[in-house]
């Protein structure tokens, strides 16, 4: 071998071998599938007739089968009709119609060759030369049958259920039902209003017994809490006897329900969710960066669900993340910028802190910058910081991971503050230090973000003694009632940006609701401290300013706001 | 004329003879086993060599033996389809979760010569490499649990069961497990799952099938108490001479179990297809006719799961004529030849050999209710058609039984039903729709007469349909 070992390759690199395929007719039309696809568990599994048909473009209507779970097979909604090349009997070899086409051999039930026999498309393997009728009378007809079946005992509750909306069995009644139902009996009548566990509640006559919650709860979130109880049209979903279900992860099982049985006591009677904007946002609780979307109406925050990311947490958040928003709507939140006490404006505070800035001495300015805030405020804390020589640090903050989706991490941009410079080595080594240099009268200026300094390490005494301290904060502490400058910042939900998560992934969220008061954004009074001339600066942009901290930023090199996309892009550590 | 043949019964009720080891090696006991495990395997006329347990499952397969169960598939075949290469351990289930109403064989052979079973049992799993084993036993057969473990007891201290079978090396064992009382663990992937110490929920086939994916996802075969009986019998008499007993492809004996409105109930050890189902009825050696006075008004021939035969239908059949030709002849329903191939021409099935007698006294209406009633209660619930729907035929049959039925209610039944038969998990959806089906399109009269009734007795009384209907039990 003469060639170094870091030589670029001299060509591309070989194409990968092209994956076996099959072909077949969906409604029709010939498409060509891979032969096996991932599971739920990414396994790569031999091509089931949902996956078929959903590449060719026809989604079979489902219950029970989720991408992201155990197939099931138990709602049989998915019921299709489907032939298979006829072979013929002499010859053993494929039997062909008389213009020379493969002969088509309709399922049908064994014992009665006249009526269709359907397969479920979630279960099924496809096979070479198939075809699936994912359209057929009879196809219809199966669905028809099978969403009667599940409307005769269902309460039919909707215009007091929270599920109505975004209720699979009012959507499939909508594009595949009957109008009329020949049911003439009493219906089956279940617990209401079961108390599963802290944070759901249970209708069992509205469940359709897809099994998708215990299947979530027993084979993803790793706690077998949830059983079936009672026999047959009884059926009864039920937390085993002496149990709550309570796991941290409980509230994906109201996402999972396709039918209002699953409720978030959280977010039940609380809003119709037609009237819901969905906003694409992080939740900020810890290291991971779950995707969600922001449910919100009228600038309040009604509930935050996952939002699948592959690269980060699937399909799936924990409960205590999707609850932890209620604070975004306190009462007490930081509303107006405040100067010494008393009441201020952004535009008399802002030129009074930059005149400060600009007479303070190298070194005698400390920035603390919480981990919560966004990359770019991070970016242009540290771009101040380094106007004066300034010390940098940000406050860690752990907890224990689960091992699932809840990092030790309990920052949610951790990385940022690194990736930006905000700190280095040690995150929070230079705390004492600048704790240090206020006793010893070096650090006269202080500029926290998002922090309670007292609590760190850095008490009211030590804050006391500053000549100045600019604080911008959501929420009042001790920190706050000793600041000269009060800047009142936004909750993630209440403006853009991005953060990075444990493993690198950085990812931009969305504003969703207006923030209170006078507060606004950091990054857009950073921007203006740092352009000087009130007057004559631009205006804070978040794609100008990603686009800046790109160019600044070696980690995100390359990197542009457009391109980031809904799900991120991993950026090295 | 038309008689016995008792081959799996030959010894179980003789004055005198007990379930005990002693008792079944008097009458020649494991004897069949010894000789088995000693074979020397066979050559073939092509030169290649099978050992003694390839040598056994062929001779299965060559014995024509279909399952005892119900389906009445080729126990050869099943065992065929069992997956050999997987590396895992292959488990041999004996179903002995003997539920179909009208049904009461196993329990002849639990109580009564349980060591023949487990005979059985022990060449099918040495032939299959099984090296555990399990029987699964109806909850309500606390006195059969109770006897197979003695048995199996017995045979292990003797050597026939347990490490090191008659000194062959091989190893096997069989634990007896009681079901908790529900039909569907009949269902052999139900049975499964209630083994492994689950609801017993079918599973979706594809994929589990049990000879590749059973019981621990393990290749398992799962037979029938009497199917595994009949191992013995094949491994004793040679696949040929086990073959001459019954007719082709429905060899060899089985018994059927004869209730209703008979003169002598009771199970009866025959030859497949050897005996006519108006014979079982009417037959001295059989049911001895009905009750003085009575006609004869259906016949349910394969358990309360197959659909009923109307007295007086005639089928059309291929037979083989005298030119050797298959043709078609017609056969009146009592000629029916009592084997698996007839019954399914005649559209309903031979199940688990159970024959129930209705006689003209009888209401099909209410015979129906009843056998609805069943499966509503024993629907496992796990998937729609039948979960739903096996209760909804039940409420209407309810309701056309108790005074509020309807004339369109035959047509209604049959709506339900049809929306069952074939898009459940297994063949409960079957069991539940099809006598259903059957009595609805074969009494069709009995049934619109009935809701016509209703309605005229609703309208002298003043009422409107709606407004007297009884509640229903399961509201």
């Amino acid at each position: 071998m003469s060639a170094p070992a870091t030589a670029a390759p001299a060509t591309s690199p070989p194409p990968l071998p092209a994956a076996e395929t099959v072909t077949l007719k969906v409604n029709g039309r010939t498409v060509q599938v891979p032969k096996t696809m991932p599971d739920w568990q990414g396994k790569p599994q031999p091509t089931t007739m949902l996956q078929a048909a959903r590449l060719g473009g026809v989604e079979i209507p489902h219950y029970c089968y989720h991408d992201k779970l155990p197939v099931a097979g138990n709602c049989r909604m998915c019921l299709v009709e489907f032939g298979t090349p006829a072979l013929d009997p002499a010859t053993r070899k494929p039997a062909l119609n008389a213009d020379g086409t493969p002969k088509i051999a309709r399922s049908v039930l064994p014992y009665e060759p006249g009526t269709p026999r359907g397969a479920i498309a979630c279960a099924t393997p496809i096979s070479p030369g198939m075809e699936i009728y994912a359209d057929s009378p009879a196809t219809k007809q199966m669905r028809e049958a099978v969403l009667e079946s599940l409307l005769i005992n269902h309460p039919l509750d909707c215009p007091i259920c929270d599920q109505a909306g975004e209720c699979k069995l009012q959507e499939y009644s909508v594009e595949h039902g009957q109008s009329a139902s020949g049911f003439f009996e009493t219906k089956v009548h279940k617990p209401k209003a079961v108390d599963l566990g802290p944070r759901i509640m249970l209708d069992d006559e509205r469940c359709i017994l897809c099994t998708r919650c215990i299947r979530f709860s027993k084979d993803i979130a790793g706690d077998d809490a949830l059983g079936i109880v009672n026999r047959g049209s009884y059926n009864s979903i039920a937390a085993f006897p002496g149990r709550q279900f309570d796991n941290n992860y409980s509230l994906n099982t109201v996402d999972l329900c396709p039918v209002g049985a699953l409720t978030s006591k959280d977010f039940r009677f609380k809003m119709r969710v037609w009237f819901l904007k969905e906003t694409r946002s992080l939740c900020t609780s810890c290291g991971t960066g779950c995707n969600i979307v922001i449910g919100s109406r009228e600038e309040t925050l009604y509930r935050l669900e996952p939002r699948e990311n592959e690269a980060v947490n699937s399909s799936w958040m924990c409960d205590s993340g999707r609850l932890n928003y209620k604070w975004i709507g306190r009462a007490d939140r930081l509303r107006e910028v405040r100067v010494r006490g008393g009441h201020s404006t952004w535009s008399a505070a802002l030129p009074q802190i930059q005149a400060i800035l600009a007479k303070a001495p190298q070194g005698s300015v400390a920035i603390l910058a919480g981990a919560r805030q966004t990359t770019e405020e991070l970016y242009l804390l540290k771009k101040l910081a380094d106007r004066f020589g300034a010390v940098t640090d940000s406050v860690p903050r752990t907890g224990a991971a689960d091992g699932f989706l809840v990092a030790a991490d309990r920052n949610c941009n951790t990385q940022g503050a690194r990736l930006t410079g905000i700190w280095s080595g040690t995150m929070g080594a230079q705390i004492p230090r600048i704790a240090e240099g206020i006793r010893a009268g070096g650090v006269r200026t202080l500029v926290v973000f998002g922090e309670d300094v007292t609590r760190h390490g850095i008490g009211p005494e030590l804050l006391a003694s500053l000549e100045t301290l600019v604080v911008s904060d959501l929420l009042p502490s001790a920190t706050t009632r000793a600041a000269h400058y009060l800047l009142p910042g936004c909750a993630a939900a209440e403006k853009r940006g991005t953060f990075v998560n444990v493993k690198g992934r950085l990812q931009k969220f969305l504003k969703a609701v207006e923030a209170p008061g006078d507060a606004r954004p950091e990054m857009e009074f950073l921007w203006d401290l740092l352009e000087g001339d009130v007057a004559r600066r631009a205006p804070a942009n978040i794609e100008a300013i990603f686009n800046q901290m790109v160019r600044e930023v070696p980690a995100f090199a390359g990197l542009e706001w457009a391109r980031v996309g809904d799900t991120g892009v991993t950026v090295p550590l | 004329m038309p008689q016995e043949f008792k081959l799996i019964l030959k010894h179980a009720d003789e004055p005198g003879y007990t379930p005990d080891m002693g008792c079944y090696l008097k009458h020649g006991g494991y004897e069949t086993l010894k000789k088995a495990l000693q074979a020397p395997g066979r050559d073939l006329p092509d030169g290649k060599k099978l050992s003694p347990q390839e040598a056994l499952r062929e001779d299965v397969k060559a014995s024509g033996l279909r399952g005892r169960g119900g389906a009445g598939f080729s126990a050869g075949l099943k065992w065929s389809f069992v997956d050999r290469r997987s590396g895992k351990p292959i488990y041999l289930i004996c179903n002995a979760d003997e539920s179909e109403p009208g049904t009461f064989k196993d329990r002849q052979i639990l109580h009564k010569d349980p060591h023949q079973l487990i005979e059985g049992m022990v060449l099918s799993c040495w032939a299959n490499d099984v090296k555990l084993a399990y029987i699964y036993i109806r909850g309500e057969f606390p006195e059969g649990a109770r006897l197979l473990n003695r048995a199996l007891a017995e045979a292990r201290a003797k050597g026939f069961l347990g490490k090191n079978i008659l000194g062959t090396g091989y190893d096997l064992d069989i634990w007896v497990h009681r079901g908790a009382g529900a039909y569907i663990c009949g269902e052999e992937t139900g049975l499964i799952e209630s083994l492994e110490g689950k609801r017993a929920y079918p599973r979706i086939k594809p994929p589990y099938f049990p000879a590749i994916l059973g019981l621990y996802l393990c290749p398992t075969i799962v037979n029938n108490v009497e199917t595994l009986c009949h191992v013995k019998h094949i491994a004793a008499m040679g696949p040929a001479e086990f073959a001459r007993l019954g007719t082709p492809n429905n060899t060899g004996t089985r018994i059927v179990s004869l209730s209703g409105d008979v003169q002598r109930p009771g199970y009866f050890e025959v030859e497949v297809g050897k005996v006519t189902i108006g014979e079982l009825i009417f037959h001295e050696n059989f049911g001895r006719g009905l009750r003085p006075g009575r006609q004869l008004k259906a016949v349910i021939p394969g358990g309360s799961s197959s659909k009923v035969l109307k007295a007086g239908e005639v089928f059309q059949l291929k037979r083989k004529g005298a030119d050797g030709q298959m043709a078609p002849v017609e056969v009146p329903m009592l000629d029916l030849p009592y084997d698996f191939d007839s019954l399914q021409s005649a559209g309903t099935m031979s199940g688990s050999g159970a024959v129930i007698v209705m006689d003209d006294s009888r209401s099909m209406v209410d015979a129906l209710a009843n056998l609805s009633e069943f499966y509503a209660h024993e629907s496992c619930g796990q998937c729609t058609p039948c979960r739903e729907g096996a209760l909804w035929m039940a409420k209407g049959l309810h309701r056309l039984t108790h005074g509020d039925g309807r004339k369109e209610d035959a047509a209604y039944l049959a709506h339900i039903a049809q929306n069952i038969q074939g898009r459940t998990i297994c063949a409960f959806g079957e069991a539940a729709a099809w006598p259903v089906l059957s009595f609805v399109k074969k009494f069709r009269e009995e049934f619109e007469a009935r809701g016509e009734a209703d309605v005229a007795a609703r309208a002298a009384a003043g009422s409107v349909p709606d407004s007297n209907r009884k509640p229903s039990p399961h509201a």
